[in-house]
């Protein structure tokens, strides 16, 4: 169980750069009124971050775009929208998804 | 499992019932964190470092980046400046979560940012709708995704190596998954179709971006930005 001391430092800057970003918002903004219309762009916020998020993990790797059979994402969100959209059950939509992508890497 | 209609239907207060609520994220943090485990093992870090980055630092791509760094004895400031920019988003993820735990006390949110992740935040800004959320839900979410990361990377660590191939168990697909779950029950009420066009240019934005740099850590910033002044600049 040993921690040297240079990555500890490492560490130790990492977390603070990470908990600041975090941080400084929430706790700085809370004090004041946002305008109106800002609270109207962060209400786009949550759409925008999973759309990001979600577009990166189906249609990238490291090497760049991929899709099907070699990255078989895309054909594995199929029946996951399909569930979210019908159930709007989250834990079904994430077996649903799981399911298709373990049957995809067996068959492809 | 409760569905997010259900949720809604009333804020969720209790810590139990943000654990509840945490389970998609628990599960997908379980074979990441496993991984990130094995990896940061193989580039030299030792078990309590593993451990302690999970806890400290917290950050998926950021640790992943760092332990490889790291490993490559990259000096400290080149790792802790990638670190900062790769974590640079969750400003706009905090930022977000004002409206719904604005009336806390600033100690409860200086606790609560800490558990900001992609995950938690699109989980959380899911289920709370922008309405006042209790600081128990909160931690509930933030505590058990957390613990889930921390554990599963420990256990990567001591392993060492890959226990069993989650990619052909299609674990990998859990949180892109999850992502899919929260964005489409979003994607509704009368300005539905804004929302829609918010969500595709965002999505055109961050492949963009990783297309002229990629592995780009403004990726998700810029979608961000670009998507939701969309949603506010349509008629």
């Amino acid at each position: 169980m040993t921690v040297r001391p240079a990555v500890l430092a490492i560490i130790l800057g990492m977390a603070l750069v990470t908990y600041l970003p975090r941080m400084l918002p929430l706790v700085v903004l809370s004090r004041v009124q946002l305008p109106p219309l800002v609270l109207k762009w962060l209400s786009y916020v949550p759409v925008s971050v999973l759309a990001a998020l979600l577009a990166k993990e189906l249609l990238m790797t490291d090497a760049g775009l991929a899709f099907p059979p070699a990255h078989p994402h895309l054909l594995a969100a199929l029946p996951a929208f399909i569930v979210a959209a019908t159930t709007r059950s989250l834990m079904g939509t994430v077996i649903a998804g799981i399911a298709a992508m373990a049957l995809l890497r067996l068959v492809l | 499992m409760a569905t997010l209609e259900t949720a809604v239907t009333r804020q969720p207060s209790s810590f139990l019932e943000g654990v509840r609520a945490a389970g998609p994220v628990m599960l997908g943090y379980l074979p990441i964190g496993f991984a990130f485990g094995v990896l940061a093992r193989t580039a030299g870090l030792t078990v309590a470092e593993i451990g302690l980055m999970s806890v400290l630092v917290y950050a998926g791509s950021a640790q992943f980046i760092g332990a490889a760094m790291i490993g490559a004895g990259a000096p400290a400031p080149a790792i802790i400046s990638t670190t900062f920019l790769v974590n640079l988003r969750h400003l706009l993820m905090s930022t977000a979560l004002v409206p719904s735990l604005r009336q806390n006390r600033a100690w409860q949110n200086s606790l609560l940012a800490f558990g900001i992740t992609d995950e938690t935040f699109a989980l959380n800004s899911a289920l709370l709708r922008g309405q006042p959320a209790s600081p128990a839900f909160v931690a509930g979410v933030h505590v058990s995704a957390q613990a889930s990361w921390v554990l599963a990377s420990v256990a990567g660590a001591l392993v060492g190596q890959m226990a069993a191939n989650t990619e052909a168990l299609g674990l990998d697909f859990a949180l892109p998954a999850m992502f899919i779950g929260l964005l489409v029950p979003q994607i509704s009420g009368a300005e539905r179709w804004k929302k829609v066009l918010s969500a595709l240019v965002a999505a055109a934005v961050s492949i963009g971006i990783l297309l002229l740099s990629p592995g780009s850590g403004w990726a998700i910033i810029g979608a961000t930005v670009v998507g939701a002044t969309v949603g506010v600049l349509l008629k």
